[in-house]
């Protein structure tokens, strides 16, 4: 049995409780959501935090709802609850998809969105998700709250925007009309870390392609939007000439590193064939041919 | 001999062999097993070992004395305070010494270097961050294609005049008839064939509770061990303590797999903890220290290379291996072996020669070559030919089934001496072979690749035959460090016809005491319910070196039939007085003795038993009671086989292998009970998915191990694995008294040259002969590339 360093352990009942709590505890406290990234670096002695701030019982955090135009997504939603949804299957099929690859049930029954998000790994698939949606980021503090986009959120490998005395809240996904979306991840062995995974999604005008991104893991220090694949996509037929050119471009844009998931070179080869793939699916489900 | 066929499937609750659920699982599947990190004794202390974190470096000091400050930190111990007991070394399994903890510098990364005893686990865990050791670092060796280059670090400076990383040379068969053979031959095909690294990885880490009990000296351990009677002899040896002062627990064991075959410093630590303080010592492995410190398995290069005629006879084999044996040979084997059983990569073929020539060396990483279920190498042997083979069948295009079936050894040959001096005892390949090929559907299956390939869809049929060598002994060749490979039986039966049978083997997940149950019931007619197995205590049990090699059944279940008999012998001479006839006028029903010609007068097991321990005279020179103790010293090993054809499927555009379908016939003689041989075979199966497709413990160029965790050191889930397709066929041992061969290896040996066989089928459209494990997504594509590294 690997055990942890001493810490100490704090419960806080709701979010305003949560926040109090980390100003006064300082950079040293950590909150502990599903604790399956967190728990296991402490064991392992990687993450030695002085206090643990347990958010299991922030009821307030756990939702899935429509609202405004958009989905809003308490950080505590567990990935059960994000594989479940219909709400999110209708809207966002690259949930599920991107759901039923991630680890193994044990770990979706207690690991939540907000955590994904927060723990920040180049190859976590919720980030991949959130950052091909453009979804935003809703982060609280004593002073109030402000929202950033994906882009701003992850600022380097295992960081965030999230300050010390600060809480991840929500995840707001604008709801646009006429889309689909679709994730493709290659792994070693289920439950693994992706090798490489990128998901997809377009908004149709008529029969062109209003809006297009594609969001990539593992590929680089965090997972990445490309901003000429959202180029080549605004305006575009579908077609496959068309997958294949924003897959070379994905390939083309990014920076996978050799480890022993897979060779670099094997890497940008999924960016770009994952690219086409998911591209295809996300297209198809636009279109309606693909439950 | 009495081969006695399995009794029908339906059969529930047979009286002998048959499908019977295990009399173990009631107690396992309910968390009610007791494993060693189960024991809780008053008083207990927690132990746990500061690991170095380089793999080569001297050690300039090391401080304790804050870790000794620490409020609830009873000892810390380094290796210059064993030393002063002469503790600081000890053997291995093969005749090497290996550092309990280390004196003079650390020899791989992860290796002990000092240990903590505190009041609890997450103290000693704590102050282990409190000793402050200075390292001076070493060039480590890592490359074991550059370990026996000129200025190399030498390792073992420990050892006298040791100039090098040079362990032994071997050699097996002819060299000189080999090469002429080679010369004249129409095809030689040659290939380097690696079978790297991997992890036993076994669900229950390593530990154990030692309690040294002041007054009397006596030491109980409680270890996770699956050879209680072996360990228990050298802990006499190396620690000096009277052997009959010590008695080795193995409670429940959560697998082995070869494991927790070795004793590992952590084991010898407790018990100088319990010694030194005079309290029981709790020691258990965490996860990552099981992966990167005991005993791993394979790590050969093998260079290996088939001979035969253009028409597709295979005249000869020939290897040359580099084998990597970590930073002290800790390989396990019997000393006649240093590299096991290896000399059968003839396989199952009839040749006219063959030869290998082996050269093992150190390097800077954890020590083992444990026969991780391969029955001492033959993992690596049958991996080695049957990949061999089917370069063979690539160059001369010809079905890999086919040039198998024209090249085994066939059922009249048998017994079969090979060229490197093996006998099998029996086999007879063809109907094991055509029985998996008619599972399997293998024309159709055929027929279905052809038509996939000209769609350009990747789909591979892998075939792999093998042979095993298990249940070592005979003594007379195969020991362990002096210990002869034998094993005892007792058994008695009570006044009431219950009976208790005690074993030297110990299970680890095989379910003895179940099997060990129906082979005594088989004999002498009493219900398994009614037979309790005794297992894994050396106070209660004969001595035996234990379970491994997949020897149980072979070795001890013939001890546990031999003894049966031996006890019906003497019930049949107290039947005789019971029923007034003489004991040539008996005959045997299982279960009762009645007179020849007259079944009406009978006596039963159990009436005997009463009148073995009851009132009134026996009848002349027969002592009361009804039990027999034996030690059965085997004449040969025995030779189980099988046919496995495997079948994946590979996305062109991914390289992501998906394994379709898998069909295992096996041989292993007479078969006790065929439920718990299928759940052999299906542990086996995925053991071999694993290595062939994800498992492999690696080292960056400093020597820190890669595989510390098992998100790192990946195993297969029911995912990655098909529902496996069993089948058998049945040819006794002609030497076992009930004809039966051990199954505990076969599929892991069989399984992962079928694998490999089925994903390097599927890329011959890519004109690829061979690709080396792990076949993970990425070597794959990599490989579809043309650009195919090996994996060390």
């Amino acid at each position: 049995m690997q055990v942890p360093a001493p810490f100490e352990y704090e419960r806080a009942n709701n979010v305003a409780e949560a926040i109090a709590l980390r100003e006064r505890l300082g950079p040293e406290a950590r909150f502990i959501a599903g604790g399956h990234s967190l728990l296991p670096m402490m064991k392992l002695r990687l993450a030695n935090p002085e206090y643990l701030i347990d958010i299991n019982d922030c009821e307030e955090l756990f939702y899935i709802s429509e609202d405004g135009g958009e989905i809003r997504i308490g950080a505590m939603t567990r990935h059960r609850e994000l594989l479940e949804s219909e709400l999110l299957a209708e809207h966002f099929p690259i949930f599920r998809d991107a759901e039923e690859v991630i680890a193994d049930p044990v770990v979706r029954n207690r690991g939540t969105l907000g955590g994904s998000l927060c723990q920040a790994d180049p190859s976590e698939d919720l980030s991949a998700v959130c950052t091909t949606l453009d979804a935003s980021c809703v982060i609280k503090s004593t002073s109030g709250e402000r929202v950033v986009s994906m882009h701003d959120f992850h600022v380097g490998p295992y960081e965030t925007a999230v300050g010390d005395a600060e809480m991840l809240t929500e995840i707001r996904i604008p709801l646009k009309a006429n889309g689909g979306s679709a994730y493709e991840k290659v792994e070693r062995r289920a439950g693994d870390w992706a090798v490489v995974s990128s998901g997809a999604a377009v908004w149709f005008d008529g029969d062109t392609i209003a809006e297009g991104r594609v969001g990539l893991a593992a590929v680089g220090p965090n997972t990445t939007s490309i901003d000429p694949v959202s180029e080549a996509l605004r305006g575009a037929t579908p077609s496959e000439d068309l997958y294949q050119q924003v897959g070379e471009i994905a390939a083309a844009n990014c920076s996978p590193q050799d480890d022993q998931r897979g060779s670099a070179a094997y890497k940008t080869h999924l960016a770009m064939e994952l690219t086409k793939r998911a591209l295809r699916r996300a297209v198809a489900r636009a279109n309606g041919q693909e439950a | 001999m009495t081969a006695t066929e399995p009794q029908a499937e339906t059969d529930e609750r047979p009286i002998g062999f048959g499908r019977l659920l295990r009399k173990e699982d009631p107690r396992l599947i309910r968390g009610m097993g007791n494993f060693v990190d189960d024991i809780q004794l008053p008083g207990m202390l927690h132990l746990a070992i500061l690991r170095s974190p380089m793999a080569h470096a001297r050690i300039v000091s090391i401080d304790k004395s804050a870790a000794e400050a620490h409020p609830k930190v009873v000892a810390v111990i380094t290796g210059e305070d064993l030393a002063a007991q002469g503790l600081a070394w000890m053997p291995t399994l093969s005749n090497d010494v290996q550092a309990v903890l280390a004196t003079d510098k650390v020899r791989f990364q992860h290796q002990e270097v000092a240990f903590v005893v505190a009041e609890d686990r997450y103290s000693a865990r704590d102050a282990l961050e409190l000793i402050i050791v200075d390292y001076e670092w070493i060039d480590p060796v890592i490359d074991v294609r550059k370990a026996m280059d000129a200025d190399t670090p030498v390792i073992r400076d420990d050892l006298d005049d040791k100039t090098d990383n040079h362990i032994f040379d071997w050699e097996t068969g002819d060299a000189a008839e080999t090469e002429a053979i080679f010369a004249s031959a129409d095809v030689v095909v040659s290939e380097e064939i690696i079978y790297p690294r991997v992890h036993p990885a076994p669900m229950e880490t390593c530990g154990c509770v030692a309690d040294v009990e002041r007054v009397s000296g006596q030491l109980t351990l409680w270890s996770t061990t699956q050879a209680p009677h072996a360990h228990r002899t050298v802990y006499a040896l190396v620690a000096g303590l009277p052997e009959h002062k010590i008695r080795v627990i193995a409670p429940d064991i959560g697998g082995g797999f070869g494991n927790k075959v070795p004793i590992y410093p952590g084991y010898v630590c407790a018990i100088v903890a319990s010694l030194v303080i005079g309290k029981p010592v709790k020691w258990m492995e965490d996860r990552t220290e099981n992966l990167v410190s005991t005993g791993f398995a394979r790590d050969y290069v093998m260079q290996g290379e088939i001979a035969a005629t253009k028409e597709g006879k295979i005249l000869a084999v020939r290897t040359n291996v580099l084998a990597d044996h970590g930073a002290f040979n800790g390989v396990a084997a019997p000393v006649k072996y240093p590299a096991g059983f290896f000399g059968v990569f003839t396989g199952s073929y009839d040749l006219e020669a063959a030869y290998c020539k082996m050269q093992a060396v150190y390097t800077n990483k954890a020590p083992g070559g444990v026969a991780y279920a391969c029955s001492f190498r033959i993992t690596e042997a049958v991996y080695l030919v049957e990949r061999i083979v089917d370069c063979l069948a690539y160059e001369l295009d010809m079905d890999p089934a086919e040039l198998r079936l024209k090249n085994f050894i066939q059922p009249d040959q048998f017994p079969y001496e090979t060229k490197t001096g093996w006998v099998y005892d029996s086999g007879d390949y063809e109907p094991a072979m055509r029985k998996a090929m008619e599972m399997a559907g293998y024309d159709e299956l055929r027929r279905e690749q052809a038509e996939k390939r000209e769609k350009g869809e990747l789909m591979g049929i892998g075939l792999a035959f093998f042979t095993e060598a298990v249940g070592a002994g005979p003594r007379k060749d195969m020991d362990i460090l002096g210990l002869g490979m034998a094993d005892g039986c007792e058994l008695r039966i009570h006044p009431t016809g219950k009976a208790v049978v005690r074993l030297s083997v110990k299970t680890q997940g095989q379910g003895h005491e179940t099997t060990f149950a129906q082979i005594v019931a088989e004999e002498i007619g009493i219900p398994p319910e009614d037979i309790e197995v005794i297992h894994g205590d050396t106070d209660n049990t004969p001595f035996g070196l234990g379970t491994y090699g997949s020897r149980s059944t072979p070795v001890s279940g013939a001890a546990a039939a031999l003894v049966t008999r031996k006890v019906r012998d003497k019930a049949q001479i107290i039947a005789s007085g019971m029923l007034e006839v003489s004991v040539a006028d008996l005959e045997w029903n299982k279960g009762s003795f009645s007179v020849k010609g007259d079944p009406e007068k009978s006596v039963t097991i159990q009436d005997i038993a009463m009148k073995a321990h009851g009132a009134g005279d026996l009848p002349d020179g027969i002592e009361g009671g009804l039990e027999a103790q034996i030690c059965y010293n085997p004449e040969n090993l025995t030779y189980p086989f099988g046919a496995y054809i495997c079948v994946v499927d590979i996305d062109p555009g991914t390289a992501v292998v998906k394994v379709r379908r898998f069909i295992a016939v096996d041989d292993c003689g007479t078969q006790i009970n065929p439920m718990i041989i299928e759940g052999q075979v299906h542990g086996g199966l995925a053991d071999g998915v694993g290595m062939a497709m994800m498992e492999m413990i690696s080292f960056d160029e400093d020597g820190n191990c890669l595989g510390g965790s098992l998100m790192d050191y990946l195993i297969p889930t029911a995912l990655e694995t098909p529902d496996w397709e069993t089948g058998h066929t049945v040819t006794p041992s002609p030497h076992h008294p009930i004809g039966a061969k051990g199954i505990g290896e076969s599929a892991t040996v069989g399984s992962p040259p079928a694998v490999v066989n089925a994903i390097v089928d599927a890329l011959k459209p890519y004109g690829i002969r061979h690709a080396d494990m792990p076949l993970t997504p990425s070597r794959v594509w990599e490989t579809m590339q043309g650009n195919h590294t090996p994996p060390i």
